[in-house]
């Protein structure tokens, strides 16, 4: 600590010297690493320090209702997430599963009753700070930091409106944002009575390290059911094919007996490149899945809605490459110039046929 | 010769006994050999081994009797020039390997772009994972970030705000550590029951490698760091997520490191290059990649992946709030879930153990389900925070045993089984599952995920 205090000193005596050179100097900060680093400006720091914490440290000024929520939620938001905030299609539901009653509690009854089959945002979050924050910070998911504050506002007033826990007149702002606090639905639900917060913290189980006769009976209580064999694919093709552990060929039932040490692998061909790979690999599968509509229409829409069309393939390559809104709602699809010709050529021949 | 070729190859078996006739033998013993008797003991050889499992493929390896052909014949790779050096400028493992790759587990997630990839241990030696095969927990996509346009911020309760290019952090002393990095929900699956078939599944978001940067407290120090109010540090990710957790500054100071070196290289770019926070011990989520700012602050941020996922919730319906130490565990990587014994004999039985509260201390490994246990050797190096491999040997009789492992920390901590942590904990609480893993083997030679108990 001796040390550190004398630091101190040499950045304070150091820092003066500076400032009154100019503020923001290559070597301002200190004299044992000689320049290295500088310090940050301003703007600098405000561009980049936008944490908002639960004091509401770092929240800016600005305000947004209810009303205005719902127009930047439609527009933004509810592809991915319904309306309501309430689809479990994209991504897990935001808003359900809170009452009036933990309003009141602050307790989230339906995390203890198991009422709620799935645990939405509202009925885990403590804090209005973390939705502010990571809205404003995050979202939307293929567009981030593109909402401004009072369209962050907005959206959070929506989203506690749909929960009810502000009235649909409401707007919020930085000056009432501490009293909606109060009526966070599970604000009294975290803990930090735990061990897991520091290395020197006490472990909760207290397990024996018995080494003989310490179970003299062993139980099997749960096992990978028979209809899962191959649900992670074939097992066989996730393990070497040499050497003492081969894997096991779910594609088959079990063996029926041991297959001796010359067992041949079922497969044994170096991977070919498939053109779901080029999907996979160009990135197109962040926002398409296959049966599925994700921030963009499924595989399957889009070959129904175009297979058989003349000179389709070529339409829709110009279409992937140049990006664009409107056919399949407001969300645009990004430019795709960087993938080859050939690459668009196959994936879309790919959707269109064999889907 | 081809790969599928090559697979044809038996080894040499030891011939079944009584193989020749006497009559044969006496023939032998009298005229010598010629072609005629080679086709004779090709033929009793057959005959003695007919019915056996895999005959085909053994085929090869007796029909030449002077031996195993691989070491009898010519081998393309023995009789022809090989390729020419820097062939592959930058290596990549055998095609023979292509099978060991890092996996998404089927149904686990929606969105590919906030997924996870899974470390095949099932194959990996040592407690070294190759870049290429670190898991990957990715929240809003990756990218190939500019190291040139790469900054790193210091902020908060410091003296200075400063503003560090790589070319800065570079310059500046560096350590070179070697830790593991578990994310909070492996093994997450596995609470209510058996979910998922091998240990790539079960434990493959664990990797462990050696980390180059600039200790975070040289860092601290540099901008004047108020250490006495600020025991919260905030890291904040350069990415579309903009990734924030906090770090408990006043128990880890002296171990975060902010690395841009992973096993003698530059970060993988889906591993934050050029620049990650190395949180020893503590869960994957908090080693923010692609690392832009540091806050020091004096109270905890509750963001996101603290307020609304990474809490552990408990029976009562309260949630554990900034958990993060990984407590000890281990794991058999093999034999393991989905795996096939080819004989009976000797194996050589082989997993890791790691403690996110210091060095493992010692492994016991059992074979009948936990009621009997044997320590197993521990490999060097043993390292805080690290992966630390044993090996015990076994000879399995062909008859089904269930193995364990249960490692113990130099604190003295026991790792524990299921039921013991779902009687604190219940089965919802989706992070922190560090309890005993069973794996299964039949008399089939099949290995399966069970739970015992």
């Amino acid at each position: 600590m001796c040390k550190l205090a004398k630091l101190f000193i040499l950045f304070f005596m150091s820092s003066v010297l500076a400032l009154s050179v100019n503020a923001y100097a290559e070597t301002s900060a200190s004299q044992r690493y000689v320049g290295i680093g500088r310090d940050a400006t301003p703007a600098e720091v405000a561009a980049w320090d936008i944490d908002v914490r639960p004091d509401f440290k770092g929240l800016p000024k600005g305000s947004g209702s209810v009303e205005q929520g719902q127009k930047v939620w439609e527009a933004r938001c509810a592809s991915c997430h319904g309306t309501f905030a309430e689809s479990n299609e994209v991504f897990t539901p935001i808003v359900g599963g809170t009452t009036p009653d933990d309003i009141k509690t602050g307790r989230v009854a339906s995390l203890s009753d198991r009422k709620q089959p799935q645990r939405t945002t509202l009925m885990k979050v403590a804090t209005v700070s973390s939705l502010w924050d990571y809205i404003h910070r995050a979202m939307p998911w293929n567009a981030p930091r593109s909402l401004s504050d009072d369209d962050t506002f907005a959206v959070v007033a929506y989203l506690l409106n749909l929960a009810e826990v502000v009235p649909d007149d409401f707007i919020l702002s930085n000056d009432n944002i501490a009293e909606v606090q109060k009526r966070m639905p599970n604000r009294n639900g975290m803990t930090l009575k735990h061990g897991l917060w520091s290395s020197k913290g006490q472990p909760d189980v207290h397990a024996s390290a018995c080494m003989n006769n310490c179970v003299p009976f062993v139980q099997i209580g749960s096992t990978l059911p028979d209809y899962a064999r191959n649900a992670h694919g074939n097992i066989a093709e996730q393990n070497r094919e040499y050497g003492p552990y081969r894997g096991a060929d779910t594609t088959k039932p079990p063996l029926s007996s041991l297959p001796g040490s010359n067992m041949v692998a079922a497969t044994a061909r170096p991977k070919v490149q498939t053109v779901e790979d080029l999907f996979k690999e160009n990135n197109c599968s962040a926002c398409h899945a296959k049966s599925s509509k994700l921030v963009g229409p499924s595989l399957i829409d889009i070959a129904n809605k175009y297979r058989g069309q003349a000179g389709v393939e070529d339409k829709l390559v110009a279409k992937v490459k140049a990006g664009g809104s409107g056919v399949w709602g407001v969300i645009p699809m990004p430019a795709n110039s960087q993938v080859s010709d050939e690459s668009l050529h196959q994936i879309v021949h790919w959707i269109l046929n064999d889907q | 010769m081809s790969h599928k070729e090559s697979k044809q190859r038996g080894q040499i078996r030891q011939a079944p006994e009584n193989f020749l006739s006497p009559d044969l033998i006496n023939d032998l013993s009298t005229h010598g050999l010629d072609d005629k008797r080679r086709g004779f003991m090709r033929n009793g050889l057959l005959a003695a081994l007919g019915g056996a499992v895999g005959v085909g493929s053994s085929l090869n390896a007796f029909a030449n009797s002077e031996g195993d052909p691989a070491i009898l014949e010519k081998q393309v790779w023995q009789t022809t020039l090989g390729k020419n050096v820097a062939t592959m400028p930058y290596g990549v493992p055998s095609i023979y390997e292509a099978n060991l790759i890092r996996r998404e587990s089927p149904g686990l997630t929606r969105v590919s772009a906030a997924s996870v990839a899974f470390t095949p241990l099932q194959g990996l030696f040592g407690i070294i994972t190759p870049n290429g095969l670190h898991f990957e927990r990715q929240h809003q996509g990756w990218y190939n970030i500019d190291p040139d346009k790469h900054r790193l911020m210091v902020n908060g309760l410091v003296k200075h705000n400063r503003v560090f290019t790589m070319n800065d952090l570079m310059r500046l002393p560096s350590v070179s550590r070697i830790h593991f990095i578990e994310c909070g929900a492996n093994t997450g699956l596995e609470w209510g029951n058996v979910a998922v078939p091998t240990v790539q599944y079960t434990h493959g978001m664990l990797s462990c490698c050696e980390f180059t940067g600039v200790p975070l407290a040289v860092l601290l120090e540099e901008c004047g760091a108020d250490l006495k109010k600020g025991k919260y540090l905030l890291a904040e990710g350069g990415d579309g997520s903009g990734m924030t957790r906090t770090i408990n500054l006043e128990d880890m100071l002296n171990e975060v490191i902010v690395a841009w070196g992973m096993n003698g290289e530059m970060l993988r770019p889906e591993n934050g290059f050029p620049l990650r926070l190395v949180v020893p011990g503590v869960q994957g989520v908090s080693w923010v990649k692609w690392l832009r700012r540091l806050e020091v602050g004096d109270m905890p941020y509750a963001t996101k992946d603290e307020a609304v996922h990474y809490n552990d919730l408990m029976p009562s319906g309260l949630s554990r709030q900034y958990t993060s130490i990984q407590e000890c565990k281990s794991v058999i990587t093999t034999p393991s879930g989905g795996q096939q014994l080819l004989e009976k004999g000797f194996y050589n039985v082989t997993g890791l153990a790691w403690s996110g509260r210091g060095k493992i201390r010692r492994v016991d490994v059992s074979f009948d389900g936990g009621n009997n246990w044997k320590t197993a050797r521990l490999e060097t190096p043993v390292l805080s925070k690290a992966l630390t491999r044993f090996n015990i040997d076994w000879i399995w009789d062909g008859s089904p045993a269930i193995l364990q492992s249960r490692a113990i920390d130099d604190t003295g901590y026991v790792q524990p089984p299921i039921k013991m942590l779902r009687d604190v904990r219940g089965t919802r609480s989706i992070y922190h599952n560090n309890a005993i893993q069973s794996w299964k083997v039949e008399s089939n030679g099949e290995v399966s995920n069970v739970q015992v108990g």
